[in-house]
């Protein structure tokens, strides 16, 4: 699915990534964690293709292409998904017309005609079903005004609506109340196929309770430091980040 | 400040005056004092305050050579017309009764300027002052058979009235359209006034209206500015509100070479309310200025201006806003808004608000904003899989809309967003 290589990222020509490398195939869960400020929506920022950060190292293929090339809106049409840490507002687009746009440019770029109203409208109550998203939002503007819990679930009925490949979760969970976590959770793994991947980024074990990770990463300073399984997460959760920093301190 | 003269203003009035027909329906003494004004003044070039970014005089001398006032005429406006709105028809500042519809409706009273009875031509210049601006000056002097348009005591006008003055010429024409519209107490419209050019020459459109909103009438207006890359024109609204008066206007400039606009506004009766919007979205070289006053002249009237700017290439754009409350206005609420988006480094936005606040209890305020598109919110829809050029479209529609939705003309906001490529 994807492939990450020595991926080196700065911004302001201050380096966030050092040298990243990690590997995700079809049908797998890999969950990172890692503290504050060690780069993970960096990570995320990067793979779906924010000018904002310079690559200066390594390469990155998504289904065999590569993904550095792509724009950002290419790296979506070929099935990137990245449901941001923080939603961005934007006031006066509606969220049903903004969808409709996003889906029918997905589906040009696979050389197929635009959706037809009424599968659209079916389609949009179906996945506001799964995600238990508010009909009402779907009208309004772009995340405004939103809650940030609805913010969070407006970003998985999105990835719902679109169907991607890969899916780079967020911190979707930072905001959620315990029934939207599980609400949440369960729409990840109801579209979860032999076909699709994850990338879960989290800070809490309660997340990977109910999406149950294959491989879970250690993000420190810009590099993955360890990888195990899903027990990794519960062994943090219990000790904290201080033995990982302790070690890698002095890199 | 001093407005240094030229011989601009000579120079038209030698070109124009032999073709001019004679104007029987200004009075005397403005017709003396405008072409007084004219000698004495000119055209205002970049010396003068209101035309610091609007060299009028330079644009006249560069694009304005040789005025042959080649004047053509029009055949049929129908692919003009506008889906359930009455036509009203102006021809280089001439009033068209022909080309215009036949429908009677209810209280609506269409006069030609030079056909008026001793009531209605009492109003002529009576409040659009020959010797407070250039451009009312060159009309007055030299003004086009418009109309005089009439909505009666007590009647609300159902249908909208579509006016659509055309400006044609071969070669370099000047043409001076000019209206008043009444709207007499307690009455209500709706007024869409549309401009445009056809034809390979250049027309210079010096348009001039007299707005009178009598106790308790409402008057919506709207101002399309269509005149392609070949017209020029300044565009003067005077505009008197009395009691309980209402007045709306809406001016989205889609294309114009060169749009001024003089969007003035008296506030003279208690209680009276007035709101100006606007939106230009401007490419090439072109130059759109809108200057606005807002005159509060006496207490309890509220005043709103919204104005809202996109500009690319090497284009201009401008808003002046001057709001004036004078000493007896106390209870004043007057707000102005001017939001822009630079889309390109050689554009240029000039924005001023000019506050001149002589009573102690008002409320006033003003804001002024000029940013680039949204790069976040740029992000997050091409993350989506929306490219740069539908996103780009998504978020100056969502920027425009704020104006155009107060277009409430279905007709008039389906036209505008074609135009503009929403
Ligand atoms: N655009 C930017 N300009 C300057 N510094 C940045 C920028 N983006 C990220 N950084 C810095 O890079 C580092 C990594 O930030 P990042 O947001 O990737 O962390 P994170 O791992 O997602 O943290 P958190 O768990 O708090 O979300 C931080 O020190 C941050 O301040
Ligand atoms: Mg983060």
């Amino acid at each position: 699915m994807i492939s990450i290589k020595n991926l080196h990222a700065s911004v302001d020509g201050k380096e966030i990534l050092k040298g990243i490398n990690l590997e995700v195939k079809a049908g797998e869960i890999h969950a990172i964690m890692g503290p504050n400020g060690s780069g993970k929506s960096t990570l995320s920022s990067v793979l779906a293709g924010k000018e904002d950060y310079e690559v200066t190292e390594g390469e990155v293929t998504f289904n065999g292409k590569d993904l550095l090339d792509m724009d950002p809106d290419v790296r979506a049409k070929e099935g990137l998904f990245l449901a941001f840490q923080y939603p961005v507002e934007i006031p006066g687009v509606s969220n049903i017309n903004f969808l409709k746009t996003a889906l029918n440019e997905k589906r040009a770029y696979e050389g197929k005609g635009p959706v037809e109203a009424k599968d659209f409208l079916a389609l949009v109550k179906e996945k506001q079903k799964l995600v238990e998203l508010d009909g009402k939002l779907a009208n309004r503007s772009v995340n405004e005004g939103f809650s940030g819990g609805e913010k969070k679930r407006n970003e998985i009925f999105q990835m719902a609506m679109l169907e991607p490949k890969l899916a780079i979760l967020d911190e979707t969970d930072s905001g959620l109340d315990i029934d939207a976590l599980r609400v949440v959770a369960n729409g990840v793994n109801t579209l979860k196929t032999k076909e699709n991947a994850y990338i879960v980024i989290t800070h809490y074990q309660r997340l990977l309770d109910h999406i149950v990770p294959d491989f879970v990463h250690i993000l420190y300073n810009g590099k993955i430091v360890k990888s195990g399984g899903k027990e990794l997460a519960l062994e943090l959760e219990a000790k904290g980040y201080d033995e990982v920093k302790k070690q890698f301190e002095t890199i | 400040m001093i407005a240094e003269k030229t011989n601009t203003a000579q120079q038209i009035i030698d070109a124009i005056s032999p073709k001019a027909g004679k104007v029987g329906f200004i009075p005397d003494n403005v017709l003396t004092n405008a072409m007084l004004y004219l000698e004495n003044k000119g055209i205002p070039t970049n010396k003068h305050e209101d035309y610091k970014y609007c060299n009028v005089d330079a644009i006249l001398k560069k694009e304005f050579k040789n005025i042959k006032q080649e004047l053509k005429t029009i055949s049929s406006v129908n692919e003009f017309k506008l889906e359930d709105t009455v036509t009203l028809v102006v021809v280089n500042g001439n009033y068209s009764a022909e080309l215009s519809d036949k429908i009677v409706l209810k209280g609506l009273h269409i006069n030609s300027l030079n056909n008026l009875d001793a009531e209605g031509k009492k109003q002529i210049a009576s409040i659009a002052d020959a010797e407070s601006d250039a451009f009312i000056a060159l009309n007055s002097a030299f003004s086009g058979q418009g109309f005089h348009l009439k909505i009666e005591k007590n009647a609300q006008l159902q249908i909208p009235l579509h006016v659509i003055y055309i400006s044609s010429c071969e070669g370099e024409a000047l043409v001076n359209p000019r209206n008043i519209i009444e709207l007499e107490a307690n009455s209500e419209a709706t007024i869409i006034e549309h401009q445009i050019a056809f034809g390979t020459g250049k027309t210079f459109t010096n348009f001039l209206s007299e707005k009178i909103v009598k106790e308790n009438a409402k008057l919506t207006s709207y101002s399309i500015q269509d005149e392609k890359e070949n017209g020029f024109s300044v565009n003067t609204n005077q505009v008197k509100v009395e009691r309980y008066a209402k007045y709306d206007n809406t001016t989205i400039t889609l294309s114009g070479q060169l749009v001024r606009n003089n969007h003035n506004v008296v506030l003279a009766g208690e209680n009276s309310e007035a709101h100006l919007n606007g939106l230009f979205m401007t490419g090439n070289t072109q130059l759109v200025d809108n200057h606005t006053l807002m005159d509060h002249q006496v207490p309890n009237c509220e005043s709103n201006e919204l104005y809202k700017g996109v500009i690319n290439d090497k284009s201009t754009g401008v808003f002046n806003g001057k709001i004036f409350v004078r000493k007896d206005a106390q209870k004043t609420n007057a707000y102005q808004s001017s939001k822009n988006i630079l889309l390109s480094d050689d554009g240029t936005i000039n924005t001023k608000p000019q506050l001149e606040i002589y009573a102690d209890d008002v409320k006033c305020s003003h804001g002024t904003s000029t940013g680039k598109i949204d790069e976040s919110a740029m992000f997050y829809l091409n993350a989506r899989g929306i490219s740069k050029e539908s996103a780009n479209r998504i978020l100056l529609n969502a920027f425009a809309g704020e104006v155009i939705n107060k277009l409430e003309v279905d007709s008039v906001k389906e036209y505008v967003e074609k135009r503009l490529g929403f």
